[in-house]
Parts: structure tokens; C-alpha cells; sequence
């Protein structure tokens, strides 16, 4: 059955199967931090759930300034998330064009394909030095990371346009600019909400590079502080919230894409 | 007597790794106003590559390509084209695809992006879509159909649906590029008398490519046979495309389905698949002997 092509799950079946992997990760961490335990109760590396309770606890309880530390975190880092993601957007309609127009793939192409292979965080220092040590290094370090990625990849969804449709628009009076915004960009746009939500976890990793090396506040700032400490017990549920953050932003993209139901569709 | 499209001495050719490669060879081909011209040969004997230039879609090498006398520099409004693969825009619904050049008509790109401060972008789209609306019942389709995307319909109402596409912008030459070629046979023969109707009722020239000589000469007020495999006047093979027949298709517009059946069109048939297929196979036949002749030789 588990190698058929042709077996048919039920739903609730499904689910079980579905949550199967995270309870065996979960027991897998709960032997290990029981065990750990038992051999010598103060063991930070693996912290028991409970620990972990409370140190979550901990960063939602505001401080003597009555900030939540877990708040601040989270909006500073969303906040240079959501920029960068809208500088990230308008990689689209520059693929757009290149894949379109003859004169923008000449100029644009290969320089486009090179920057791509910059290994973005060996640009770290860099941008550190050009733009101090401020918002704008951490966020130029996520556009530089992922723009050339999202841009090629609408290239190359432009490109695959079938030239039927472009004749036919241009036998309905449409200019270039006219085919590009009504007949290729709504065409590809629901992809290219695939491509990019595809991109958040290389965002999210260079986000959390530019905070490691140069923030006050921050998600990434927060779990790189208390590793001084060997407070596994922040460290774990920061990373979760992290995670679910990402696949909570995920999800969104995947709603917003399923809403085109003709893509895909022969 | 006004030709509409005049092609003089027209030559296509590629580059090809074994020299040049001639695709058109001296093509001259006039066509009159309200004419339904079909292009039939064999697969791959450039009659695409005609209705390309006739499109504006590529030039020729030598020769001239001339729409109502003037030179055809580029794909226009005045030259519409249906494809075998519909060429339809999966992302606009039928209502959307066929009000398509309308709304590109009356409004510009600045409309289209700041829409919704645009009273009149609406205005124009609520018109152009009533309008589209009244083709789409006129190309025999449901009005449950109009809100449906390309992906929800039959290959049949899919054609329909581009075919009204180009025939809401009124062209004065329809090209039809094997357009009923992916359908079954009774959808064929729907189609058919769609355009035929839609041909009387309109007064547009069209110019219909197709392999199959049957629908040649049923949709045909003129048929136009083309081959690729034709002997030079010391009966060796040459390449690239004739013209080797450019009759009447005889019978009387608008046609029955009975003509089909009738002794002149068998007649007609025969004598177009011996002159246009018959010939292909001739030449190929003839280059097989010379070949086989050098391999002798060697």
C-alpha cells in the first residue's frame, strides 16, 4: 500500500499520518531530555518541556519598562521582513520584462544570472561597511539574497508564454506594455506567489545573519544573546515561533495563489 | 481590379548548417476583397509560413508582401488570426477574452492601472463585455458560458470563443491557421458552417489553412494548392514551396453540407489530392530514384 500510486487515504487517516512525523519528533526530544535528565537534573542542552514553558513565559512577560521582550522581537524582525518582501515583489515585473522584451535581455540577462551566484551572505561584511550597521545593511542582505532568484525565475515563466498569445494580442491592438501588464503578468503572478513563498526560508536565514552580527533587537538577535548563556530553553521556542511564523506566511501565500483556479489548467 | 494582399516573387529561406534552406520559392499570390481562400498541401510545405507573412509576424527574404498596397511592416488590427491551438488567455474568462481588443481599443494602459479611480474604465468595461455578450450567443455558445475560463470549455467552444475574438475587432483578412485541425469530426463540420455564416455576414476575406483537401474545398470560394516537392524544368527535384494549383472551389455559397456529397466536389477532390499530394509523393519518389542512382554510381 505505502508504495502504491493509486491508493486512496482517507481524510482522517490522513491526518493521522500527517501528524505522525511531529509526534515521533516529539518523543524523540522527550526521551532524549528525560534521559539527559535523569543522568544530571541541571542539563541545559536539552531542556524539559516544562523549562521551555517557562522560558517562553519569560520573553512574553513584559520587563521593568513594561516592553514584552518576544513582541519587540517579532515586529522588529517582521517589519524588515515585510520591506524587504516588497522590494522582493518588484523582481516580478523586471523578469516580466526581460522575458518580453528583447532589449531588456540583452541588457539585463546575464548580469541578472551572475548576481544570482553571489553567495549573498559573503556580502555581509559589505554591506556592514557601505551601509553601517543600521536597518538598511540587514535588509539590502535579504533583497541582494533572493531578488535575482525571484527575477530569473519570472524570466523564464514570461518565456514560456506560448508566442500564439502574443500575436493574437498584438491582432487586438495591444503595445508591447499592453501584452506585458494584461496578457504575461497576470498570467505568471500566481507562480510567481509560489516561487517567492518558496524564498522565505533563505530570507528568514539572512535576516537572521544581519541580526546575529548587527542588531539591538530581533528574533535573530535574541536566540545569538542567550546562546551565551546556554539558554536552550529560549532558544527552542523562539526557533518554533519562528517556524510557525513562516508557515503561517506560507499558508497565506498558498491561499492567495489557489485563488487564480485557472493556473495549471489545460 | 483592388487586390487586397498582393504577394510578389515572395522567397523564404533559413540558414542551415547544409547551406540555405528555401522554404517560398517565387510565390505570387493575389487575393481579392470578400474572398475565402484555402491553402492546402502536404504537412510542412510553408503554407504557415504564408499566413506568418500575411500576419507580419515575419518577412521574406526577397519578393514583396502588400496589404490593400502597402508594404505589411508588423502585426496589426486589420489582419486577425485564429491558431489550431486556440491562442486564447487562460486567465480572462470568455466574456473577458472576446472584449479583449474592444477594451484595448478604448482604453489605454494608464486606465488599466489606476482603474479603480477610472469611472470610465468601468463604464467602457460594462459596454464592451454587453457586447462581447451579444457575440457570445451568436457563435453559438451558452450565456452560462460567458463567466467560464478557456480551461472549462470543449476544444469546439474554445475555437468559437477565437473565433469571436478577432471577429469583434472586424478585420478586413481573418487568417485561420488549421483552426478546426484538433477537432472531432462533428464539431469539424460545426465549426465549418460557423465560419461560413459568419463569413457571408461579416463581408471579411479569409485565408484558411489546411491539410485537409475536403474542407479546402468546402470552405473555399478559391483553393490554392501549394508543394514543396517540385521538378525543375530538367525533372530534377527542387525545394521550396509553389504554387501548383490556384482553382475556383466550385459550388455555390453558402454551401449545404450536401455538397460534400455531391459528384462536382468528388470530382474537384480527386483532382487536387492527384495535383497537390500526388505531386509531393511524385518528387519524393523522383529524389528517391536519383539518390538511389548516385549510390549506384558510387
Amino acid at each position: 500500500m505505502i508504495f502504491s500510486t493509486r491508493t486512496q487515504i482517507d481524510p482522517r487517516w490522513g491526518l493521522v499520518l500527517s501528524a505522525l512525523p511531529f509526534v515521533v519528533l516529539l518523543g524523540l526530544y522527550l526521551g532524549t531530555s528525560y534521559v539527559r535528565h535523569v543522568k544530571n537534573p541541571d542539563d541545559k542542552i536539552v531542556p524539559t518541556l516544562g523549562k521551555m514553558v517557562e522560558g517562553a513565559k519569560r520573553s512574553m512577560t513584559p520587563d521593568s519598562s513594561g516592553k514584552v521582550q518576544l513582541l519587540m522581537d517579532t515586529w522588529a524582525s517582521t517589519r524588515r521582513f515585510g520591506i524587504a518582501l516588497a522590494i522582493i515583489f518588484l523582481a516580478v515585473p523586471l523578469g516580466v520584462m526581460m522575458g518580453c522584451f528583447p532589449f531588456w535581455e540583452q541588457l539585463l540577462y546575464r548580469f541578472v544570472v551572475f548576481t544570482d551566484k553571489i553567495p549573498a551572505i559573503a556580502l555581509l561584511p559589505i554591506l556592514f561597511i557601505a551601509f553601517g550597521l543600521g536597518e538598511l545593511s540587514k535588509i539590502v542582505l535579504m533583497v541582494l539574497g533572493v531578488f535575482p532568484t525571484v527575477c530569473l525565475d519570472a524570466y523564464l515563466r514570461a518565456k514560456a508564454i506560448p508566442e500564439e498569445q502574443f500575436q493574437k494580442a498584438h491582432t487586438l491592438q495591444s503595445s508591447g506594455f499592453e501584452v506585458v501588464w494584461l496578457v504575461v503578468y497576470p498570467q505568471i503572478f500566481p507562480k510567481m506567489l509560489d516561487t517567492i513563498r518558496l524564498n522565505f526560508k533563505s530570507m528568514m536565514a539572512l535576516l537572521l545573519a544581519g541580526e546575529a552580527l548587527a542588531a539591538s533587537v530581533g528574533l535573530g538577535y535574541r536566540i545569538f544573546v542567550v546562546r551565551r548563556y546556554l539558554a536552550m530553553e529560549i532558544i527552542i521556542p523562539y526557533v518554533i515561533f519562528m517556524t510557525v511564523l513562516l508557515y503561517s506566511a506560507d499558508v497565506v501565500f498558498q491561499w492567495w495563489a489557489k485563488r487564480y483556479r485557472w493556473v495549471d489548467r489545460e | 481590379m483592388d487586390y487586397l494582399v498582393q504577394m510578389s516573387d515572395v522567397v523564404v529561406s533559413y540558414p542551415t548548417e547544409d547551406g540555405e534552406l528555401r522554404v517560398l520559392d517565387n510565390i505570387d499570390l493575389r487575393i481579392r476583397p470578400r474572398e475565402l481562400v484555402s491553402l492546402v498541401g502536404p504537412t510542412g510545405c510553408g503554407k504557415s509560413t504564408i499566413l506568418r507573412l500575411l500576419l507580419g509576424s515575419q518577412f521574406p527574404n526577397q519578393g514583396t508582401v502588400l496589404f490593400e498596397g502597402q508594404p505589411i511592416k508588423s502585426i496589426d488590427r486589420h489582419r486577425g488570426i485564429v491558431f489550431q491551438r486556440y491562442g486564447l488567455f487562460p486567465h480572462r474568462s470568455v466574456l473577458d477574452n472576446i472584449a479583449f481588443g474592444p477594451e484595448l481599443e478604448l482604453l489605454n494602459l494608464w486606465d488599466h492601472l489606476f482603474r479603480f479611480a477610472s469611472p470610465r474604465y468601468w463604464r467602457v468595461m460594462h459596454e464592451q463585455r454587453e457586447r462581447a455578450r451579444t457575440l457570445v450567443t451568436r457563435i453559438g455558445l451558452r450565456p452560462a458560458d460567458c463567466d467560464k475560463y478557456p480551461f472549462e470549455l470543449s476544444g469546439g467552444m474554445r475555437q468559437r470563443v477565437s473565433i469571436a475574438q478577432s471577429l469583434i475587432m472586424h478585420p478586413k483578412l481573418l487568417l485561420m491557421d488549421e483552426a478546426f485541425g484538433a477537432l472531432d469530426e462533428s464539431t469539424r463540420e460545426e465549426m465549418q458552417l460557423l465560419l461560413l455564416e459568419e463569413w457571408e455576414k461579416n463581408s471579411m476575406t479569409i485565408v484558411f489553412v489546411t491539410h485537409n483537401v475536403a474542407e479546402a474545398l468546402f470552405l473555399g470560394t478559391r483553393v490554392i494548392g501549394l508543394s514543396q516537392h517540385w521538378e525543375n524544368d530538367d525533372g530534377q527535384p527542387a525545394h521550396g514551396a509553389r504554387i501548383i494549383v490556384d482553382a475556383a472551389a466550385g459550388g455555390k455559397h453558402p454551401k449545404p453540407t450536401s455538397y460534400k456529397y455531391s459528384p462536382e466536389f468528388t470530382a474537384l477532390l480527386q483532382k487536387i489530392r492527384e495535383d497537390v499530394l500526388d505531386a509531393d509523393q511524385r518528387t519524393r519518389l523522383c529524389e528517391f530514384n536519383l539518390s538511389h542512382q548516385d549510390a549506384q554510381r558510387e
